[in-house]
């Protein structure tokens, strides 16, 4: 905002608006504060996976120059095969610690603190209900993915910079594995895909979550699947269809339309991945599902409000 | 100005009634006592009070409804709803950095100030603190806070003797003043007798006692009988009777103090005798009572 060049009038008109931003805004800001002190497995899990990953990848690293020198460097695509392999590794295990820890994170986000009575301490703050609900939604569409993206990334860095440390200790260029891996490129695709196909995509199921979170007295995780499961069997009793298992599956393990399918598959974070954003955002299914979404969380939002320790 | 306003304020869960029909009116610069057996509705009527439970009937806490307008309500209201519910993850620090983060009229150098009394590490993770400290961090971070009503649901229940001495001395000198209204329940009744402004007793949803600690001293009296005079005290309409180092004890309400003086020795009640009289008259009789 540009404040101080208004003059005075200007100044005395966004005074109060600038505060009420800043009341909005800075309980919510330190909400998000309280949800990662409270749940550090949000970057510790994706962390400790990377770190183990990391630790295999440099023992594996004796075998690189002889793998090297046996793999045609003339030949890009085989080459890339040889050497990008345990880099698509870390970027599907990231997408992975991503899928698992929003759906750790939301099946316990509203569940928690009435466990452990702690709701009464955070209810006795003026903090609105919705306030501490949108916090807790920001957790999965906004911080977990830029998280584990950032951790898949840093991940394939160090393993380029060691890899080459060992090619040129070999006397191997090191030339082609940068070209041949494209780093940058690999790392927006991967920030594309997680975001794409394993946060939108998945919108309701996490909000799904959040809402059984702040609805059940107990088990959360038994109520947020089990009911699904059941609706799914009594289709496939009745109609003999699959729809709704279908349906549910295909939203969890990423059948968005994402990438342009062809007849080979092609791992999504491949620099030849062709993406195709537009047909993404113009997708029926990702917008009823935000909307589906958006109805789970006011829901949420609204049952706060009668929530009691357990 | 009137801090909490309530006309017929109910609540029912089911077909059990735990508030019925409750009038309550409620001043700036007072101490009340909520005072009841377990189950009579105390934490019901608080937690509506507090906004965090729905109500029926009428209900104003500062100008404000309390369910529709909680978040805004807390700027000026805070509350220890149990010693138990700072979160166990959370370290000092972090504690003093939200409420400075969320809350407007929160003052971290004074609430510093009042753990550099106790022997907390700022860096200590709650659940690391024993139960004493974890109600000495709690007082501290509510009494930083410049609200005008705080509400106190059993605040000392499982502290030891020293602790629960500690915790209404500093609410009294550090943090008490005109401006300020503070609600207590508690059940150990004897220690908060010479702290109280107010007395409320509450049963079954209904208050059954209403008073200033001033009416308190001035209605009720206490008089040891010795046996030979105990048919001539009985005559003069007691509301409670008890035995005691062989003598008799006497509770009256409203009772002439001279007549009173001549047949034991008279003085004024603790606020436990007078509940007990005033509870066991409510309900079932029990035992000693005559009426």
């Amino acid at each position: 905002m540009n404040t101080q060049s208004n003059g005075i009038s200007g100044s005395f008109e966004s005074q109060p608006i600038t505060a009420a931003v800043v009341r909005t805004t800075r309980p919510l800001y330190w909400s998000l504060r309280r949800e990662l002190w409270e749940n550090r497995f949000i970057y510790i899990a994706p962390l400790a996976a990377a770190g183990l990953f990391l630790l295999a990848f440099l023992i594996s690293l004796i075998h690189l120059p002889a793998r090297i020198r046996s793999a045609s460097p003339l030949n890009l695509e085989q080459y890339r095969e040889v050497i990008s392999r345990p880099y698509d590794t870390v970027a599907g295990l990231m997408m992975l610690a991503c899928m698992l820890v929003s759906v750790f994170y939301c099946l316990d986000a509203l569940y928690g603190e009435r466990r452990d009575r702690s709701i009464l301490f955070w209810k006795s703050l003026p903090v609105s209900d919705a306030t501490t609900v949108l916090a807790k939604v920001i957790v999965p569409f906004v911080i977990v993915p830029l998280v584990t993206t950032a951790i898949g990334v840093a991940t394939q860095f160090v393993m380029a910079l060691v890899s080459s440390v060992v090619l040129l200790a070999s006397g191997l260029s090191v030339a082609t594995l940068w070209a041949s891996l494209s780093l940058p490129r690999m790392s927006l695709l991967l920030l594309y895909h997680i975001l794409t196909a394993h946060t939108y995509w998945p919108a309701p199921i996490y909000c799904w979550m959040l809402l059984v979170s702040c609805s059940v007295r107990r088990a959360p995780f038994l109520w947020a699947i089990l009911p699904p499961l059941a609706v799914a069997g009594a289709e496939k009793l009745l109609f003999h269809t699959s729809y709704v298992g279908d349906l549910l599956l295909g939203r969890f393990f990423g059948s968005a339309p994402t990438q342009a399918s062809g007849a080979d598959y092609i791992f999504p974070t491949n620099p030849m991945a062709h993406i195709t954003p537009a047909e993404y955002m113009s997708s029926p299914g990702l917008w009823i599902g935000l909307l589906i979404s958006a109805g789970f969380v006011l829901v949420a939002v609204r049952l706060r409000r009668y929530r009691e320790p357990i | 100005m009137s801090v909490i306003e309530a006309r017929n304020l109910r609540k029912t869960f089911g077909s059990t009634v735990a508030l019925d029909g409750i009038d309550l009116h409620v001043e700036e610069g007072r101490i009340i006592g909520l005072i009841g057996p377990n189950g009579a509705g105390k934490t019901t009527a608080l937690n509506t009070i507090l906004g965090l439970a729905p109500h029926q009937g009428e209900l104003r806490v500062l100008s404000r409804d309390p369910w529709k307008e909680r978040d805004q309500l807390m700027r000026d209201v805070c509350f220890i709803a149990d010693v138990a519910v700072l979160p166990r993850w959370m370290r000092v620090f972090q504690a003093l950095d939200y409420m400075e983060g969320v809350h407007p009229r929160f003052d971290r150098a004074k609430a510093k100030a009042f753990l550099a009394k106790t022997t907390i590490n700022g860096k200590s993770r709650v659940r690391e603190l024993s139960k004493g400290m974890v109600a000495q961090l709690h007082l501290a971070l509510v009494m930083a806070i410049d609200a005008r009503l705080l509400v106190l649901d059993e605040p000392t229940l499982g502290l030891d003797i020293l602790y629960r001495k500690q915790f209404y001395d500093s609410l009294l000198n550090d943090y008490f003043d005109s401006t300020r209204t503070i609600i207590v329940t508690t059940h150990q009744v004897e220690e908060v007798q010479n702290v109280l402004t107010d007395l409320m007793f509450i049963d079954r949803g209904r208050i059954v006692l209403n008073c200033t600690m001033e009416e308190f001293d001035a209605r009720y009296a206490e008089v040891m009988v010795r046996p030979e005079q105990v048919a001539a005290a009985r005559a003069l309409h007691p509301i409670h009777e008890r035995q005691g180092l062989g003598r008799s004890i006497l509770l009256f309400d409203r009772a002439d103090r001279q007549q009173l003086a001549a047949v034991g020795e008279v003085r004024t009640p603790s606020i436990a005798d007078l509940f007990v009289a005033v509870m066991g008259n409510h309900a079932v009789p029990t035992q000693g009572v005559r009426k």
